[in-house]
């Protein structure tokens, strides 16, 4: 159930970013200083941070997503669920350590530059 | 093995289970008719989502894995990827597919969660011009990119 929930929550989350990406990118057609400007805002820790958890709710979804797809289409997909979920759990696991950790070390790097 | 579907067992059932009765016979036409939207509208999440996994998992590497990561990401990175039509393409299919995908989803969420009739029409009125939107102003945003706009005129 609570995989059914994480994956509704990132959905939804995801839409709204999208929105707001389409948004912020639209500018480069608008005016390229202010396009720069946004993005050095975008800098910010705190966006960073927000950037990383966007980077783990694509992870999320993806990967789900990919389960959900395997078993709606593939015959022996339902029966090997439980197998599917625990493999889901380590690919999630790896590819998340495989984001947050150069993004961390981008997030540290700033923090460390502005104060 | 336990867990396979008895497929003739199934079939013998739903013959039971026909739902030609003499009363759907004489109804008339329009109640009879059915669509199939929301059998596509399934296939499309799936088979959309396959290929959103690889488009954006790509576009994730680009922007943050790769040299210096979403700090390098300005005006001048943007028009050195637009400059040709593989990367116009790339992102112009992830926004054409997430946009839909998405929008399904929040369909369906909305459909979930809204019981009132009125609220709920209005509330997916609000989300199909948001996607019209985000798709008109994504595309624009690809076709009509300058790279040269950042160059002092005067």
């Amino acid at each position: 159930m609570f995989t059914w929930v994480l994956h509704r929550v990132t959905g939804v989350a995801l839409f709204f970013y999208l929105f707001a990406h389409v948004l912020d990118t639209s500018l480069v057609v608008v005016n390229p200083a202010l396009y720069d400007g946004v993005l050095e805002v975008y800098h910010h820790p705190l966006i960073k941070l927000m950037e990383i958890g966007l980077v783990v709710a694509v992870i999320y979804h993806a990967v789900n997503g990919i389960r959900v797809t395997l078993v709606d289409f593939w015959s022996k997909g339902s029966p090997r669920n439980r197998m599917m979920m625990r493999v889901q759990h380590v690919v999630f696991a790896v590819l998340t350590l495989g984001a947050v950790i150069p993004m961390g070390a981008q997030l540290a790097l700033e923090i460390s530059e502005r104060f | 093995m336990s867990t396979e579907t008895n497929w003739d067992a199934l079939q013998a059932a739903e013959k039971l289970n026909q739902p030609e009765t003499q009363a759907e016979r004489r109804a008339p036409a329009r109640q009879r008719t059915s669509s199939n939207v929301e059998l596509y509208s399934w296939i499309y999440m799936r088979v959309s989502g396959i290929l959103l996994v690889l488009l954006i998992f790509g576009h994730l590497i680009v922007m943050h894995l790769l040299e210096g990561g979403v700090s390098r990401v300005n005006f001048a990175f943007v028009a050195g990827r637009w400059a040709g039509p593989f990367w116009q393409t790339w992102d112009w299919a992830i926004l054409f597919l997430a946009s839909i995908h998405g929008a399904n989803g929040m369909r369906i969420v909305i459909t979930d969660y809204i019981r009132a009739p009125q609220a709920r029409f209005w509330a997916k009125m609000l989300l199909y011009t948001a996607t019209v939107f985000m798709l008109l102003l994504g595309t624009l945003t690809i076709v009509t990119f300058d790279p040269g706009a950042a160059l002092p005129r005067f």
